[in-house]
């Protein structure tokens, strides 16, 4: 099995992506890794004219998850309107000792619709934590997390794990306005540095945010890129990483079923050492190599 | 306690509940105890490398999924070292589905994978047959009997045949697979089906047209499981769209001694774990001491005087 973790001894769950790894002892009591529960709605407010932040309370099955790591929630919806799959979300933040977990998210879609008019107090049905999440090494001074979009949310828990790993971080949040900026609060609160690059203010294009890299890279202040939600800042990050010999990590999207990686409806060609493989997202991802992605 | 056991030919199943090819990996294993299945029934393997239809491979609709995943498999070679190890693991029988484009890759394969640690191979004939101008196997009672005759030879293996539903006689071609040797009849695959994405124009699958599965086909299934069941006197293993206990239960009074789950678990990764509590529960209230006894105990009311017929319709 092409198993991203095997480049990446860090990653954190090797056993059941390798068939060769995952005996067990069928004597031992059953203990699933992934719930699917019913988790009470603690609050579901705008952040700012697009966002809204989703605090769910849950068990500590759930409240483990990991930065990177994503959920499958099957989105209530008004009858016939109702999407028929449940729909990944990625972690905006996994609290074990208050056992929450936070989303945040966008209403673009009939999921998303379902998820704006979900109240206090109601529940919501979350299969989860899915996938393999970022990786931190020790070794890394500073690393910077480069998002837009959706990839700001997913980007955000890394801050927390960054610093109580010792690692600084720089942050890198593209977004079409200063307003619609997310996670920059987050970020910050965890000592980050942030920098916002928009395209209202004609900052946000790929060789702006390369120069602002590249600023980084001399200064000693990018052990490693992570990054999610553009393509085209992806690619500049490949193009650097390669340049200079830094090892990054990129949280893709796809559109998903099953979640388990039993259905292959998500699968995405890599670059695994020059020959183009077949991942699904959700089994072997959401967070992949860096030079392994293809845009 | 309800008695869940079933027998399948000369296979006992510890319930009545397994997982339809395709829709179960090892990655289920993550949320539900693979134990407490009745089988466990892999995805569909191929001689042939296949890498899958092009993307998008699955589209909601109401009450149901289509996909055109394209049967991805990467070989014999990788099952016999990967696949087949994994899945041992587990205590309850490891069911193998194949496929092939020919009656001889057929039994090429089937012979290839008649190993200790496969308990049964599910022969998937609802696969385009490229000497039949691409029409499933499944779709001709002809060409159903002349791939199950080969498989009988092949294999000691009892044998499952997977059939398909886009046939206009499927009764036909349950006798014909029957006649030939099989030992189960899995009823059925997907429903061919389409969807067109009203933003774009373009149809919502990459591969245009794919099977249809969830909810929505439920009641063409169940009717196709009860006409084979008249036709057969081998087991049935119903498949479509069962969601809960009530679902199965009703495939079993239908005729089928089995059932398979497939697109519920999306959904609810639980649901033949709740199935199989589910059965037992619906068992009890029925005072039926055996899940056995719900097989084809489906009731006819004799109609045969036209006066009652006709007063019950005008009421």
């Amino acid at each position: 099995m092409n198993d991203p973790g095997m480049n990446d001894p860090g990653m954190n769950d090797p056993g059941m992506n390798d068939p060769g790894m995952s005996v067990r002892d069928t004597t031992a009591p059953f203990v699933p890794r992934v719930t699917a529960e019913r988790a009470a709605v603690l609050s579901n407010d705008l952040v700012n004219s697009e966002y809204r932040r989703l605090v769910v309370a849950t068990g500590p099955l759930a409240a483990s998850a990991a930065p990177g790591q994503f959920f499958q929630l099957l989105c209530p919806a008004a009858p016939g309107n109702a999407p028929f799959f449940r729909r990944p979300m990625s972690v905006y933040g996994a609290d074990p000792a208050r056992q929450q977990v936070e989303f945040l998210y966008k209403v673009v879609g009939a999921g998303t619709k379902g998820l704006a008019d979900l109240t206090t107090g109601q529940t919501l049905d979350i299969m989860g934590p899915l996938g393999h999440g970022f990786t931190l090494d020790p070794a890394w001074m500073h690393i910077v997390a480069v998002g837009r979009g959706a990839g700001l949310a997913t980007l955000a828990p890394l801050a927390q794990a960054a610093r109580q790993a010792g690692i600084g971080v720089t942050a890198i949040l593209s977004a079409r306005r200063p307003d619609l900026v997310v996670s920059d609060a987050l970020f910050r609160s965890h000592g980050a540095t942030v920098l916002t690059v928009t395209d209202a203010e004609g900052t946000s294009g790929p060789a702006h945010v390369e120069a602002l890299l590249r600023t980084l890279i001399a200064q000693d202040r990018c052990g490693a890129f992570f990054t999610c939600g553009s393509a085209r800042l992806l690619r500049v990050q490949q193009r650097l990483a390669q340049e200079f010999g830094l090892p990054g990590q990129v949280a893709l999207e796809q559109q998903m079923a099953c979640g388990l990686g039993m259905c292959f409806c998500c699968v995405r060609d890599f670059n695994v050492r020059g020959e183009i493989l077949h991942k699904r997202v959700c089994w072997d991802g959401p967070v992949f190599d860096l030079q392994e992605a293809l845009p | 306690m309800t008695d869940l056991s079933v027998t399948i030919g000369s296979i006992r199943l510890a319930n009545p509940v397994m997982p339809a090819s395709g829709t179960f990996a090892e990655g289920l294993a993550q949320v539900i105890d693979f134990n407490r299945l009745g089988a466990l029934v892999t995805k569909t393997i191929t001689r042939e490398l296949r890498t899958g239809n092009p993307l998008p491979r699955v589209a909601e609709v109401e009450a149901g999924m289509l996909n055109a995943i394209g049967i991805p498999s990467k070989g014999v070679p990788y099952f016999l070292r990967h696949t087949l190890p994994l899945f041992r693991q587990w205590t309850a029988p490891l069911v193998v589905s194949i496929s092939a484009p020919t009656a001889e890759l057929f039994t090429t394969l089937a012979a290839e994978i008649s190993l200790p640690g496969v308990s049964a191979i599910e022969a998937n004939i609802s696969c385009p047959n490229i000497e039949e101008d691409g029409k499933a196997f499944a779709m001709r009672a002809a060409s159903t009997e002349t791939v199950v005759r080969q498989l009988r030879a092949a294999t000691k293996l009892p044998l499952w045949v997977k059939l398909t539903p886009n046939t206009g006689d499927i009764a036909e071609v349950a006798r014909a697979a029957e006649h030939a040797g099989a030992d189960a009849l899995v009823v059925a695959n997907t429903i061919l089906a389409m969807a067109i994405d009203l933003q774009t124009f373009k149809p919502s699958l990459g591969n245009v047209m794919g099977g249809l599965s969830g909810p929505a086909i439920k009641p063409i299934v169940l009717r196709q499981v009860y006409q084979c069941a008249r036709a057969v006197r081998i087991p049935i293993i119903g498949c479509g769209g069962i969601c809960t206990a009530a679902d199965a239960a009703e495939y079993m009074l239908a005729g089928a001694t089995a059932v398979q789950v497939g697109t519920a678990t999306f959904l609810h990764p639980g649901a033949m774990i709740e199935i199989i509590d589910g059965l037992a529960q619906f068992c009890a209230q029925h005072g039926l001491p055996r899940v056995s006894d719900l097989i084809g105990a489906l009731k006819h009311e004799e109609v045969d005087e036209d006066d009652v017929a006709w007063t019950g319709a005008a009421a």
